[in-house]
C-alpha cells in the first residue's frame, strides 16, 4: 500500500516536472517566434575589447575620485557603444598598465580576457589640472600595437574626467566601429521635478542633468537644433501653446514667430534652416514648415482632423513623417515635404511619435497595435523599413512606451517608459536589447537626442 | 407724349429682353429630370424640436428639424427652409413652429412649441465680465463631454450647447474661453492635438448657435491637466471635456 502510493507521487511529480519543461519549452517557442530582431553590424563578429583600470600619477587626493569617475565612464561608454564584446572586469588581468613601456600584450591576448584590443593609460591630479594619457593597443600584433594615443588635459572636476572619457572613447569607436561614436552627445527632455513641466538636457549616459527653462508653465517636445544652438520647444502661456526658442550660446529665451493657435511638436530640418511643427492657426490642425526664424509659413496638409508630430527624412529633408488621425485613431504617414505624395504606414492600431533614422531607411514609433476602450497590452516602440514597410517591434511587455528618438549613429533609441510608476528615460540598441533605464525618480519625459 | 412713352416703354422691354438674355447665358436652368412615379416614392418624414422648451422673455432658444424624404420643407412664420437644419430663434411669445414636410411620396407635419414665460426682472441678466462669479458662470455655462478619441459633439452635448450659447447671449459682455481636455490615455502630442479639435468644435457649435466668434478662445490642454486621476472609464469621461471658463 505505501509502496504503491509512493510510486504514485513519483509519478505525479515526474509528470509535473515533464509537464514544466513542456510548457517553459513552449513559452520559449513562442518567444523566439514573436521576438524577430533586425539591426546593422549582426552578422559581424563583435572586436573583443579590453579595457584597463587607469594607473593613478599622482598623490593628489583628488586623483581617486577622478580615477573612479573616468574608469566607470569609460568603461560605459565602450559597453553602451554596441560593437564591442568587453572583456568583463573579473577576466581582465590585474595589472594597471600606465604606458605602453608598461603593457605586456600577451598577457591580455590570453585567456581569460582573449582581448583583441586593449585600452589604457594614466590619469593624474596636479596644481588643479587633470591629465590623461590615453592609448590604443592591438594585442595581435605584437610588432607595431599602437592604434590610438591620446593625451588630455582640463581642470580637474569629475565632470571634466567624465567628459574627458567620453572624448577618449568617441576615439576609440570612430576609429574601430567606423562611425562617430555618441559618447559626447546629450539627451534634451521634459522633466517634472520642479513640480512644472520644464525643458531639461543631461549627457547621454543619463549623467550631469541640467535644468534648461525655468517657465513655471508646461513646456513639451524639445527638438536641439542640428548645430547645438538652439532648443525649439512648445510651451504653453495665456494664449495657449507656442511654438518657443531657448539659445544654448546666450543661456536665454529667444524670438521666435510663433503662429497663433495651439502650435506644438517642432522639428528642425537636418540642415537646420527649416522647422516643421503642427499648428491649429486656421482652425484645424495642420502640418506647417517655416524658416528657423519663424518666417516663410507654409502649410502642408489640409485634411479635417489631428496632425501632429511632424519629423523630416534627416537624410534628404525632402519628405516629412507625421501623425494624423484623418481617419480617426492616430497612424503614421509620409509626404513630400511640399505636402504632395501622402502615404499611410501603418495599418491599424494607434500610431504616434515618429522618429526619422539618421540613414533616412527607418522610422521608429510608438505603436498599440490592439488599441481600444479596455484593450490589453501597452504601448511599444517599434521601427518600421519605410520603403518595405516592413516592421520590427523592439519593446515587449513593458507598459506604454513613446517618444523614441534615434542617436546621431543610428545604432541607439531613447524612449520614455511608464511601467507601473512614474515614466522615466530609457535606452537600447536599435534592435531592442541592452534596453536601461537613464533617469530615476520623478517623471521624466518627451527625450530628443542631439544630432552631435 | 404718347410717343415719348411708346420710346420709354419699348427701352424697358428692350432692357428686360436683355436682362433675360444675359441671365439665359449665364446660367442655363437644365430641364427639371421627369419626376418618378410617385407610386414607390416612401413618405416624408418630419421631426422638429426646440430647445429649451420655455425661455424668459429676450432669451433666444435653437430650433432644429429634421426631415427624410422631402422636397419642400417650411415652417410657419419662418418660410422655406433646408430639409434638415438648426437655427436660432428669439420670439418675443409663445410661439409654435409648425413644420410642414412635402415629398414625392405625400406631405406630413411636425410642431414644437415655444413658451415664453411672462416678463420678469431675472436677476442674472445684467452681469458683465467684472461681476460673472465663476461658480455661477458655471451653473449656467456647462461643459461638454465627448467620446473617446473622437470630437465631435455628441447629440447628447447639444442641448447643453444650446442651454450654454443661450446663456452667453444673454450676456453679450462675458468673453469665454473653452479648454479642450482629453483622458490619460495615449500620447502627449496627439493629445494636444485632440483636445483642440475638441475646444473647436465647442467653440463652432455655440457660434453656429449665435455666439460670436470674437468672444471665444479656445487653449487645448491635451492631458496635461485632469479633472480626475483614477484609471476607470467614469474617470476618463470626465477628462474628455470641452470646459467653458471666463476669459478674464
Amino acid at each position: 500500500m505505501t509502496i504503491s502510493k509512493k510510486q504514485e507521487i513519483l509519478t505525479q511529480r515526474c509528470f509535473l516536472f515533464f509537464a514544466a519543461i513542456f510548457i517553459f519549452g513552449s513559452l520559449q517557442l513562442a518567444h523566439a517566434q514573436d521576438w524577430v530582431r533586425t539591426g546593422t553590424n549582426l552578422g559581424a563578429t563583435k572586436i573583443r575589447l579590453a579595457a584597463a583600470s587607469f594607473k593613478p600619477t599622482s598623490n593628489d587626493p583628488q586623483n581617486g575620485i577622478l580615477k573612479n569617475a573616468f574608469d566607470t565612464t569609460l568603461f560605459d561608454d565602450l559597453s553602451n557603444a554596441g560593437i564591442f564584446d568587453m572583456v568583463s572586469k573579473s577576466m581582465a588581468p590585474p595589472l594597471m598598465p600606465g604606458s605602453p613601456q608598461e603593457i605586456s600584450l600577451p598577457q591580455w591576448a590570453a585567456a581569460p580576457s582573449n582581448a583583441d584590443m586593449v585600452v589604457f593609460g594614466s590619469i593624474g591630479v596636479a596644481d588643479g589640472k587633470v591629465t590623461v594619457y590615453g592609448y590604443l593597443f592591438d594585442a595581435k600584433n605584437q610588432q607595431t600595437p599602437q592604434i590610438l594615443g591620446k593625451q588630455y588635459s582640463d581642470n580637474a572636476s569629475v565632470d571634466n574626467a567624465r567628459a574627458i572619457a567620453h572624448r577618449f572613447a568617441d576615439e576609440i569607436i570612430l576609429r574601430l566601429g567606423g562611425i562617430a561614436g555618441i559618447c559626447e552627445t546629450k539627451i534634451y527632455f521634459v522633466s517634472f521635478r520642479t513640480g512644472n513641466k520644464e525643458i531639461w538636457v543631461m549627457d547621454y549616459d543619463g549623467q550631469n542633468e541640467h535644468q534648461v527653462t525655468h517657465l513655471g508653465s508646461i513646456s513639451l517636445s524639445p527638438r536641439v537644433s542640428p548645430d547645438n544652438s538652439r532648443v525649439a520647444f512648445s510651451s504653453l502661456a495665456k494664449n495657449g501653446w507656442s511654438i518657443r526658442m531657448y539659445s544654448l550660446l546666450l543661456n536665454r529665451m529667444v524670438n521666435f514667430n510663433s503662429p497663433g493657435g495651439t502650435t506644438i511638436s517642432p522639428a528642425w530640418s537636418s540642415d537646420g534652416t527649416k522647422l516643421a511643427f503642427s499648428s491649429s492657426r486656421d482652425g484645424d490642425s495642420e502640418i506647417y514648415t517655416t524658416n528657423a526664424d519663424g518666417a516663410g509659413l507654409h502649410r502642408l496638409t489640409a485634411f479635417r482632423g489631428p496632425d501632429v508630430s511632424p519629423v523630416w527624412n534627416p537624410k534628404t529633408n525632402s519628405q516629412i513623417a507625421w501623425v494624423s488621425g484623418r481617419t480617426g485613431l492616430p497612424h503614421i504617414y509620409t509626404m513630400d515635404s511640399d505636402g504632395a505624395n501622402v502615404q499611410r504606414l501603418t495599418d491599424g492600431g494607434y500610431a504616434t511619435s515618429p522618429s526619422w533614422s539618421p540613414n533616412g531607411q527607418f522610422l521608429a514609433f510608438a505603436w498599440n497595435r490592439k488599441y481600444g476602450p479596455g484593450a490589453p497590452g501597452g504601448q511599444d516602440i517599434y521601427i518600421m523599413d519605410i520603403a518595405s514597410k516592413r516592421w520590427t517591434q523592439l519593446t515587449h511587455d513593458s507598459g506604454h512606451n513613446d517618444f523614441p528618438s534615434w542617436s546621431p549613429d543610428g545604432r541607439h533609441l531613447v524612449f520614455q517608459r511608464e511601467d507601473g510608476g512614474a515614466t522615466q528615460l530609457w535606452t537600447m540598441l536599435a534592435d531592442g536589447t541592452e534596453q536601461h533605464a537613464l533617469t530615476h525618480g520623478s517623471s521624466n519625459t518627451m527625450p530628443n537626442w542631439s544630432w552631435k | 407724349m404718347q410717343y415719348l412713352h411708346r420710346k420709354s416703354l419699348a427701352s424697358v422691354m428692350g432692357l428686360a429682353a436683355l436682362i433675360t438674355i444675359a441671365g439665359c447665358h449665364k446660367k442655363t436652368p437644365p430641364p427639371p429630370p421627369p419626376p418618378p412615379p410617385t407610386v414607390s416614392a416612401p413618405a416624408p418624414t418630419a421631426d422638429v424640436a426646440v430647445t429649451p422648451s420655455a425661455i424668459n422673455p429676450g432669451d433666444s432658444a435653437v430650433l432644429t428639424w429634421k426631415t427624410a424624404n422631402a422636397t419642400d420643407v417650411s415652417i410657419e412664420g419662418i418660410g422655406q427652409v433646408a430639409t434638415t437644419g438648426t437655427m436660432n430663434v428669439k420670439p418675443t411669445e409663445s410661439t409654435n413652429y409648425h413644420l410642414v414636410a412635402r415629398g414625392d411620396g405625400g406631405s406630413t407635419d411636425a410642431t414644437a412649441r415655444l413658451t415664453v414665460n411672462a416678463p420678469q426682472a431675472p436677476a442674472a441678466s445684467n452681469l458683465n465680465e467684472s461681476d460673472m462669479d465663476d461658480s455661477l458662470f458655471h451653473q449656467n455655462v456647462q461643459d461638454v463631454f465627448y467620446d473617446y478619441d473622437a470630437y465631435e459633439i455628441r447629440p447628447d452635448a447639444a442641448p447643453v450647447i444650446a442651454k450654454d450659447a443661450a446663456f452667453l447671449s444673454q450676456h453679450t459682455g462675458i468673453k469665454v474661453v473653452i479648454g479642450g481636455y482629453c483622458d490619460e490615455r495615449g500620447s502627449t502630442e496627439y493629445n494636444l492635438s485632440l483636445g483642440e479639435n475638441r475646444a473647436n468644435a465647442a467653440k463652432q457649435a455655440l457660434v453656429n448657435a449665435g455666439v460670436s466668434p470674437d468672444r471665444l478662445r479656445t487653449v487645448s490642454y491635451g492631458k496635461e491637466k485632469q479633472f480626475c486621476t483614477e484609471h476607470t472609464e467614469e474617470c476618463w469621461q470626465q477628462n474628455r471635456r470641452a470646459q467653458f471658463s471666463v476669459d478674464r
